[in-house]
């Protein structure tokens, strides 16, 4: 997982710049935001306003619309956990509960040391290998409490 | 040097396909990186190139590498994860792959491995009988909408076909958002070019020189592939100013979701690639007429367009004449949840619910009995096994006030409590709801709170009266399918299900 560096303005608006022109710009924009920044930042809600002409609140309810684009950088690991049905139905639940607790966090929370976001998601085409996660972006199968440890284990160990 | 065949579906990564492919490459062989053939249980499932054909060894764990180099595994030798040849195991041999036939066959950034497996052919023949004979004869094909909505598809292309507009836009929906599908995921990852071949048929026959690709973020092994793809594409000329040397001009554009399920919803994901909140536009006008950057538009499922290639290569009759009733063609069921075969299975409609899931899903992976199968994602109703005697076609399933919606098929075992089930279709509703209109962004809150009182067992009977109007409120006041069907698991739980809503009083507080 990268470490993501602060905001910058020169940079973000040059990610802007390099979208701009094409239409319907504002997700693609957003995107390489999160990817340069882990988040976006607020600083470039007016910036992307200005470059497709839109007000700061419309482009403010085109962010906060979608759950991909967080407000604040996230931990230095990312945890994803399905919760759909499909992995309810291989007993995602008490995973969840366990890795919460584990983790001392609700969903959409950092762990204090800054290790770890936990993120709930519906669904990760994965449902043939149920329960599943992603950490980092790496798929994560067949999940059950010693294979979610070793997960949290990996993500609390290389964080410090 | 021996050729073995290691997949990199998401799936099979997850169960830890990586190791196996590192492990086999440090043995000599050369590893070629393929899609799934759809078969999880058995996954990471290896394959060998033999002069007897491929023989398949699995499921694979990087520590097994060894001992199967040991067995001659390069050479097909036996051991005891030896499959033999994957066409004969009968889960894959029961299958009629019209649209899957290359996946997990072939290498999915190859454009010579498609063409050599029988891709293009359907393009090559579009581009030869011309638009309006290529629309006849998807219109012939009897395919309908994949994605859930089941509108026939040639009527689709025609309505846009006619429309006459300075440009056309074609938009493939791979925003495959239900819980218990991965077709869309399966066939980007294994068998992009189908999808691209699909898309550039559509492109002729309506008048498009553009294309979207639409992908949910949640995928991005799916991104990832679809872009190599793509590069390969223009590469081959396959996409561009000059398509396979006819003169037609088509290119695709992927573009990434945002994680909002309801931009699986056609028009709400129109919005979305425009660059707003991805609300749901209220209809008509049709897409088709007016829909991206209000030109006339073909928005079609990945699978839909996917299923096209076939239909122009061996014609419209070879599709039409599988099926059942008015349901042609195949259709990839998904195998899902708390199953002992999980995966993709291609066949034509007609199977009954109770095949699908005790005989090519072998019943639950617990081992304990099946209690409730939920059918077409978060918004498809719950089967109890008394009527597993439905018969898998669109109009059998809305007939039992159920959908086939994208072919998704998740088992519960008999742990699963159906009034919580109810509590997170709610729930479900309330999160992704787009907000546009009342019946959803409110009734989905107020369903949560109701199902609430429920579980707490406060005036029970009451509650149910109140949920049961409710949900016939969101039914038929919803602007789209989030907010109208998500009543379809509420009443199902209910009305199959109902001893589970009947609870004791909790204490109070």
């Amino acid at each position: 997982m990268p470490e993501y560096p602060p905001w910058n303005a020169d940079r973000a608006a040059s990610i802007i710049e390099q979208y701009r022109h094409h239409e319907g710009a504002a997700l693609p924009i957003l995107h390489a935001l999160m990817e340069a920044f882990g988040h976006v930042p607020e600083p470039a809600i007016p910036l992307i306003a200005e470059a497709l002409n839109l007000t700061r609140a419309e482009v403010h309810g085109v962010a906060s619309f979608y759950h991909d684009f967080r407000r604040d950088p996230p931990g230095r690991h990312v945890l994803r956990l399905c919760r759909a049905e499909a992995c309810q139905a291989m007993g995602a639940d008490c995973l969840h509960d366990a890795a919460r607790d584990r983790l001392g966090i609700g969903w959409h929370e950092t762990t204090a040391d800054g290790a770890v976001t936990l993120e709930p998601v519906f669904c990760l085409g994965l449902c043939a290998v149920a329960p599943s996660g992603m950490l980092d972006g790496a798929p994560l199968g067949r999940l059950d409490p010693a294979a979610l440890n070793a997960t949290l284990d990996t993500a609390l160990e290389g964080a410090r | 040097m021996t050729r073995v065949f290691v997949p990199r579906d998401a799936a099979s990564l997850a169960l830890g396909a990586d190791a196996v492919a590192a492990g086999l490459a440090g043995t000599g062989a050369q590893v070629v990186r393929t899609g799934s053939r759809g078969m999880f249980w058995l996954e990471p499932m290896v394959e060998v190139e033999t002069p007897a054909g491929r023989i398949a060894y699995g499921p694979v764990r990087a520590a097994d590498v060894s001992g199967l180099i040991a067995a001659g595994l390069l050479a097909g030798g036996a051991h005891p994860l030896r499959l033999g040849r994957p066409e004969d195991i009968a889960f894959l041999a029961g299958q009629t792959r019209f649209t899957f036939a290359r996946c997990g066959v072939v290498d999915p950034g190859s454009l010579d491995d498609y063409r050599a497996a029988g891709g293009l052919k359907g393009l090559a023949r579009a581009l030869e009988i011309g638009p309006a004979a290529t629309v006849a004869e998807v219109t012939a094909s009897g395919l309908r909408g994949r994605g859930g909505a089941g509108f026939p598809t040639g009527i689709k292309w025609k309505t846009a076909a006619d429309a006459t507009a300075p440009r056309k836009f074609i938009v493939a929906n791979a925003d495959e958002g239900d819980s218990g599908t991965f077709a869309d995921r399966m066939l980007m990852e294994g068998d992009p070019f189908a999808l691209i071949e699909g898309m550039a048929i559509a492109g002729l026959a309506v008048g498009a020189t553009n294309g979207f690709v639409y992908t949910r973020s949640e995928y991005p092994h799916a991104i990832a592939a679809f872009e190599r793809a793509l590069t390969a594409a223009r590469a081959g000329g396959l996409l561009g100013a000059d398509v396979l040397g006819s003169g037609v001009t088509f290119d695709i554009t992927q573009r990434v979701g945002g994680g909002a399920y309801i931009c699986g919803e056609e028009t709400s994901l129109l919005d979305s690639l425009e660059g707003r909140r991805g609300q749901v536009r209220a209809k008509p006008p049709l897409p088709a007429i007016k829909g991206l950057f209000g030109a006339p538009t073909v928005i079609n499922n990945v699978i839909t367009l996917a299923s096209v290639p076939f239909i122009l290569a061996e014609g419209a009759p070879a599709y039409q004449g599988v099926g059942y009733g008015r349901s042609r063609g195949t259709m990839p069921i998904q195998l899902a949840g708390n199953i002992r075969h999980g995966g993709l299975f291609e066949a034509g409609f007609g199977l009954s619910l109770g095949e699908i899931v005790e005989d090519l899903g072998g019943g639950t992976a617990t081992g304990r009995p099946v209690r409730a199968v939920q059918v077409g994602g978060p918004l498809g109703a719950y089967f109890p096994p008394a009527l597993f005697d439905t018969i898998f076609d669109y109009e059998a399933f809305a007939a039992r006030d159920g959908l086939i919606g994208h072919g998704g098929v998740v088992v519960f075992d008999d742990s699963v409590d159906m009034a919580r089930q109810a509590r997170f279709a709610m729930e479900f509703c309330a999160v992704e709801s787009c907000g546009k209109c009342t019946p959803c962004r409110i009734g989905s809150v107020r369903g949560m709170e109701v199902v609430d009182r429920i579980l707490a067992g406060r005036d029970v009977d009451a509650n149910l009266e109140l949920l049961r109007d409710l949900c016939e409120t969101m039914k038929f006041g919803s602007l789209c399918a989030l907010g109208g069907f998500i009543p379809y698991p509420v009443m199902s739980a209910l009305t199959h299900f109902p001893e589970d809503f009947h609870r004791p009083a909790l204490a109070a507080a």
